[in-house]
This record gives structure tokens, sequence and C-alpha cells, in this order.
């Protein structure tokens, strides 16, 4: 008797146990460190939230806490002109993007948290502005997350652009997961799509739709931190904080539904259940997500040859174990991650520059380069 | 009577002043805890035990006996190496956007919760007087 317990009690055990400490294959390998290094392109910005680059010497990037810096070779100098920004919890200056035709007419994209008028609070808006030598003009409010709220969490953002002269930009559900994410009448828990002068495209999937917020792309977020413009699919790739065990990646399509918070692979970060839901029909399945969660900030390809064993590999910085990792992707599947600049700290953004080079923003530091050696 | 009802009314104004003018510490407590929740949980965990050598623990943190350095650091922020319970961590935590009375909120709340005690009630003016 006691026999025939014991081994579906040894079995089931074990399994309890693999399945709690178990990480979401592929399994992440540390690669020899040594093959590449990094040169130090600005420092002194404690979170560099946002980069663009104007050319292969200068660039713009954010600092939450409300400054935009012009960086042109390696000397930083403050942008002035820009709105008041609310910085509360997660948010605050967050992205920054140039136009895709700026060399001709200038134009930057920012999103802010802030909080003009209305209920306490604040929330993530897009603006678009004229950028001379060191200030902005003609600075417009192009959209504003509504309602305001007090709320620490889930700001979003980022802005990407695709072949078709749409911006898409991000906002979070705002800690407000049960009523947001899977309402199109209300903004948060968004992908957002707009043509470039702010205006809403005819094609976007709810403008026919009653109530609904027009600019709405995708719905059923979290808070994407990172998104990416795939220049050789033409898709847009995102990825969002999930709760604990639900950090995922998705390929963003028009007019669906990624599940926060009806379905999820994660738990609370308390440890208890949110929805013992991870499909439903009508939502989609991440194409990844990360277990555990690694708290995933900017996203990139490497799409140039200086890496040679790194093209097409997709880049994402971890805020919570402070490397980089890259993901091999083969049909739309992970088949391999590897970490890149393991401990260099809170990674918070990658980026591809016009140079081909990886440039990385980590926290408490600044812009950093990858040289391979 | 009209004695009585002279009594009664400055009675009713100090009961009035004294609890606009301090809040109480329950108040204060609960308030902290939905602050908590909202802007440090993340890292720090509900149950305030942190993460080892990434997120430092505030569940019996040896870092809170300075209170003052606990108050200026949710201020104005804390970069660079600490070391906390005998662990060390070096990283960085940025300004919340907290006001004054939030941040006496939550620092009640982390002083009294996980088996911290404290006999200190922190208020939106001691706050208000730590200076960077």
């Amino acid at each position: 008797m006691k026999k025939k317990i014991f081994a579906p009690l040894l079995i089931s055990i074990l399994c309890l146990t693999s399945c709690i400490s178990q990480e979401n294959p592929p399994e992440i390998k540390t690669p020899d460190q040594s093959k590449y290094t990094t040169e130090t392109i600005v420092d002194g910005i404690e979170i560099p939230w946002g980069m663009d680059f104007i050319n292969e010497n200068e660039l713009l990037v954010t600092e939450k806490k409300g400054i935009l810096y012009r960086v042109s070779n390696g000397k930083k100098t403050e942008v002035s002109g820009l709105p008041e920004v609310y910085q509360r919890g997660q948010g605050g200056l967050m992205d920054v993007a140039l136009h895709p035709d700026f060399n001709k007419n200038k134009t930057i994209y920012l999103t802010i948290g802030v909080h003009l008028e209305g209920e306490k609070g604040g929330n993530t808006a897009l603006y678009c502005a004229k950028l001379n030598e060191n200030s902005l003009s003609n600075l417009k409010l192009l959209y504003k997350g509504q309602p305001n709220t007090k709320k620490g969490q889930h700001w979003g953002s980022r802005i990407v652009f695709d072949q078709n002269n749409h911006l898409y930009f991000t906002i979070g559900d705002r800690g407000n997961r049960d009523v947001n994410p899977q309402d199109i009448s209300r903004d948060g828990g968004k992908v957002y799509r707009l043509n470039l002068d702010g205006s809403i495209p005819k094609d976007n999937p709810f403008i026919a739709k009653e109530n609904a917020r027009k600019a709405i792309y995708s719905y059923g977020h979290r808070n994407p931190q990172g998104m990416v413009f795939d220049k050789r699919t033409k898709k847009i790739w995102a990825n969002e904080h999930g709760p604990r065990g639900g950090d995922e990646i998705n390929i963003i399509k028009r007019g669906k539904n990624y599940g926060w918070p009806i379905i999820t692979y994660g738990i609370n970060y308390s440890g208890t259940m949110i929805t013992d839901k991870t499909k439903m029909d009508g939502m989609e399945q991440p194409l990844y997500f990360w277990v555990p969660s690694i708290a995933p900030s900017g996203m990139a390809f490497s799409t140039s040859n200086i890496y040679p064993k790194w093209k097409n590999s997709l880049f994402v910085g971890s805020l919570k174990f402070e490397y980089l990792e890259r993901l091999e992707i083969k049909n739309e599947k992970v088949i391999k991650r590897e970490k890149v600049l393991e401990s260099i700290g809170r990674v918070r953004n990658v980026k591809e520059g016009p140079d081909g080079y990886l440039y990385v923003a980590v926290e408490g530091n600044g812009i950093l380069k990858i040289i391979p050696n | 009577m009209k004695f009585f009802v002279t009594f009664y009314f400055i009675f009713i104004f100090n009961i009035c002043l004294s609890l606009f003018t301090k809040k109480p510490l329950q108040e204060s407590l609960l308030d902290g805890q939905e602050i908590y929740e909202d802007f440090c949980a993340q890292c720090h965990l509900e149950d305030g035990k942190g993460v080892k050598g990434i997120y430092p623990p505030l569940a019996k943190s040896d870092f809170l006996k300075d209170i003052n350095r606990t108050i200026s650091s949710i201020k104005y922020g804390l970069k660079g190496p600490i070391i906390v319970n005998g662990e060390k961590y070096n990283s960085i935590m940025v300004s919340q956007g907290l006001d004054d009375e939030e941040i006496s909120d939550v620092v009640n709340y982390i002083l009294n919760s996980w088996g911290n005690s404290s006999d200190e009630i922190i208020t939106e003016e001691i706050v208000a007087s730590i200076k960077k």
C-alpha cells in the first residue's frame, strides 16, 4: 500500500517543484563576455528612458525626471521648451522619436506623463515639437490618455513608425487593470496608431465603433515599454511587463486583444492568482513569455553586419536582472536566449544606431555602445 | 445653560482641530499601505523582503535605523553602494514624485510592518524638514 502511494506522490512533488522553479525555455545562456566591450557615449543620466539618433554623432536622450538632452560628440546639452512633466511612480518624460522626415521638418515626438487639467494625477500624452538647436518650438499636444489618476504604475511608453507613415505609441493600464485594458472606450492598456500629424487613420480598427477611443490599434496590454518596427517583415514587435512570470513579447496586430487581465501566464507579485486562464478564443497568445520575469524595457533588432553572429537577433533590456538579452528568432519562435553585458546595471533601452551599432541605455549611467573585439 | 453650550462648542472645536492638524497613525498606516503597494511593492515586494542582491529588504532592515536617511532616500532618491543586513547592494532608486504627506504615510507603514516597529510617528512636517 505504502509503495503504491509513494511513486505518484514523488512524481507529483517533482512536477510541482519543477513547475515552480522552471524557467520558460529556451534556458538563458551566459556565453563568453569578452567578445565585446562597451564605449560610453554619454554619462551622468539617472534614467535614460528614450533615445533617437539625429546622425552618427548626435542623438537625443530623455531623462525620466523631465530633461531632454541633445548629445553631440559625447557632450550633453539640455533642450528647453518641454511641457511641465508630471513625474510620478513609473511615469515622467518617456520616449523620444524623430519624425521619419526629420531632416526636412526638424520635428520630434515625445511621450510624457502630464497633469494638464481635470482630475488630480496624470496620464501619458503624446506631443510633437520642432527641434531648433537646443530648444523646442511649435509644441503640440497630439493625444492625452484619460482620465488622470494618481496611480504610479504603467504609463508605457514607446513610440515607433511603420513604413506607411503611421506612428504607434503605448500607454500601460495605469494601475487600473480590471477597468482599462479590456474597455476600448477608455484609455490605458493600449497600443495607439496615429498619422504623423496626429490625426486618426481612416482604417484604424475601431473607427466606426461608437464610444471607442478611435486611436486604439490593439488592446488588452498591461505595460508595454519596448517596441520596434521590424523593417524586414514590416511588423510591429512589442514587449510588456506582465505580472510575476507574465512578461511577454507580442507582434502587434490590428484590432487584436492581447488578453490582459483575462488571460496571463503570470501571477500577482504577492503569489496570489489573477486568473487560471492562459488561453481564450478571441485573445492573442504571446510570441514568448518570460519565466522568471526579467522586467523587459526597450527592444531592438540588429540588422547590420557589425555583429555577424547577432544579425537579425532581437535584443531586450532587463531592468531586473541588469543585462541585455539576445533572443534568436526563427519562424516567430524564440529558439535561443543569451545574456549580453552581464551585470551592466538596469538596462532601460536598446536601439540600433544609424551606424549599425547597438546602443544601450543603463540607469545610473548613460548610453553605451557595444563594440565587438 | 449658556456656559454648557459654550463649553460644548469649544470641546467640539478642539476635537476637530486635533483631527485635522495631526493625522492619526491608523489612518496614516492605511494610506501608507496603499502608497506602498502602488509605488514600492513592485521591487521591494509586498512582504518587504526585496530580492537578495538586487532590491534591498525593508522587513527587519538595519538600513531603517537611520530614519532621516530613509525619508531622504524616498524623497530625493538613492544611488550607489549600500549594505543592508550584511548584503551589498549597488543600484539606483529614483524619487517617485510623492508629496510630503504621502512620504510620511509610507514611512510609517514601512516602520510598522513585517515585524518592524517604531515609536516615532513621522509627520508631513518632519518630511518637509528633511533636506537633500
